[in-house]
């Protein structure tokens, strides 16, 4: 069953990727703050159902394709307080995500 | 505003302070943990319509309200929505939860 | 459990920091036992599951976590193991394998992480047991992902400029498990020395493991 549907990986890690700025009202995963910010695929976590249907008791499936994707923190915020180095690792689902 | 953000989405706004407060879980607090825990492997509530439910509350309430006291309203949110509790029911326990207490305090 | 004191006025009031809602039947209480009571009356669960539902939470410490991590510092190919795939090194432990997939990040020399949940509270409950106030906080939600250095700082934890900091943002199936880096003079320590020194908060990542 659930375990058969999945969507295929588009990303492998060391892939640039962009989140996708979108603003839907509902049940999201995918941070505000990361929205259209730019960053590295760091792994491929494997696939879940998509928490945007599961949200509404719906199966949500075929299951989506999770990384985890690093972001340089002075990317994401201006005027960050640290190392320029330092960085941020969100789990994004494939759907909120473009090739870069 | 042309966009969206939820109450709970809370990355990087501006905050005050943090200060390292715990408590030690009372009985009730930790029974609506484990009716969740129950549901959830019952299939009748999945993580994410008690986030959602969450999520809906509004701002106010959402930061007034005690983590706890928003997993009981989301989990009794969600039984509503599927149908596992009715308003009337529950509207007629509470009262009668209520009238059973005796008011010692 | 539901001892009052209210008649013994030899007893000095306190003023918890808290109120105390397991004494005051609130709007939110009375609904939690109704709904508890009406989700048996239908034979959905037991008074006894519930019980033993929240005896498995009692249980659920950051004790477990503390053991594993003791594991990882005393041997390299459960370390290896930890690293690689969380929850089999877990289950290896007799442990819970945990719900969630369980990914071990490890502090070193050049990299310190710490953890946050910024949309809500996930936590790696079956290691660490349930999320402390603070974590679930408005300011620590907020902030930490933005100025990690000062709220680590707030906890008096102070990374220096040659660490790279790694903020993690659980927000989806993962769970996060911080290895803190051993502390210097625990040469020849037995595990269970060493997993004295694994505090929870540690294992969050806003602080150092203690110094024995």
């Amino acid at each position: 069953m659930a375990e058969t549907e999945a969507i295929a990986a588009l990303f492998k890690a060391g892939d640039c990727v962009r989140v996708r700025e979108a603003y839907p009202i509902g049940h999201v995963r995918t941070p505000y703050y990361i929205r259209g910010k730019s960053g590295v695929i760091e792994r491929l976590c494997g696939a879940y159902p998509n928490p945007e249907e599961l949200a509404y008791a719906r199966p949500g499936l075929p299951r989506q394709p999770l990384y985890r994707v690093r972001f340089r923190q002075t990317d994401v915020w201006q005027g960050y307080r640290g190392k320029g180095d330092d960085t941020v690792d969100i789990e994004i689902y494939q759907h909120w995500l473009q090739a870069q | 505003m042309n966009t969206f953000r939820g109450v709970h989405d809370m990355g990087g706004l501006p905050a005050g302070e943090v200060v390292a407060s715990e408590h030690d879980f009372a009985l009730w607090e930790k029974r609506v943990d484990a009716l969740m825990v129950l549901l959830s492997r019952k299939n009748l509530l999945t993580v994410d319509e008690l986030r959602r439910n969450i999520e809906s509350l509004g701002a106010d309430a959402y930061d007034k309200m005690s983590y706890y006291e928003r997993w009981i309203y989301a989990i009794t949110q969600t039984l509503i929505q599927r149908g596992v509790v009715s308003i009337d029911e529950l509207g007629r326990r509470i009262a009668e939860v209520q009238a059973r207490d005796d008011g010692g305090n | 459990m539901s001892e009052h004191h209210h008649h013994d006025e030899s007893v000095p009031h306190r003023h918890p920091l808290r109120a105390d809602q397991d004494d005051t039947l609130t709007y939110w209480r009375a609904m939690e036992i109704a709904v508890r009571e009406l989700l048996i009356d239908k034979e959905i669960t037991t008074a006894d599951e519930v019980r033993r539902e929240v005896e498995a939470m009692d249980n659920r410490t950051p004790a477990h976590g503390g053991r594993v991590i003791a594991r990882a510092w005393s041997d390299p190919d459960f370390r290896k193991l930890l690293l690689e795939d969380g929850n089999a090194a877990c289950e290896a432990m007799g442990l819970e394998r945990g719900l969630y997939k369980l990914v071990a990040v490890e502090n070193t020399d050049k990299v310190h992480n710490v953890v946050v949940c910024t949309l809500c509270s996930c936590y790696p409950r079956f290691l660490l047991g349930l999320p402390p106030d603070w974590y679930k906080s408005r300011n620590y939600r907020s902030r930490v992902i933005s100025d990690p250095r000062a709220v680590l700082g707030e906890f008096g934890t102070v990374v220096g400029d040659d660490a790279v900091v790694r903020v993690h943002d659980s927000t989806a199936d993962m769970r996060y498990l911080v290895v803190p880096k051993r502390p210097s003079g625990t040469e020849g320590f037995s595990e269970s020395k060493l997993a004295e020194l694994v505090t929870r908060d540690a294992m969050i990542g806003v602080s150092f493991a203690r110094q024995p």
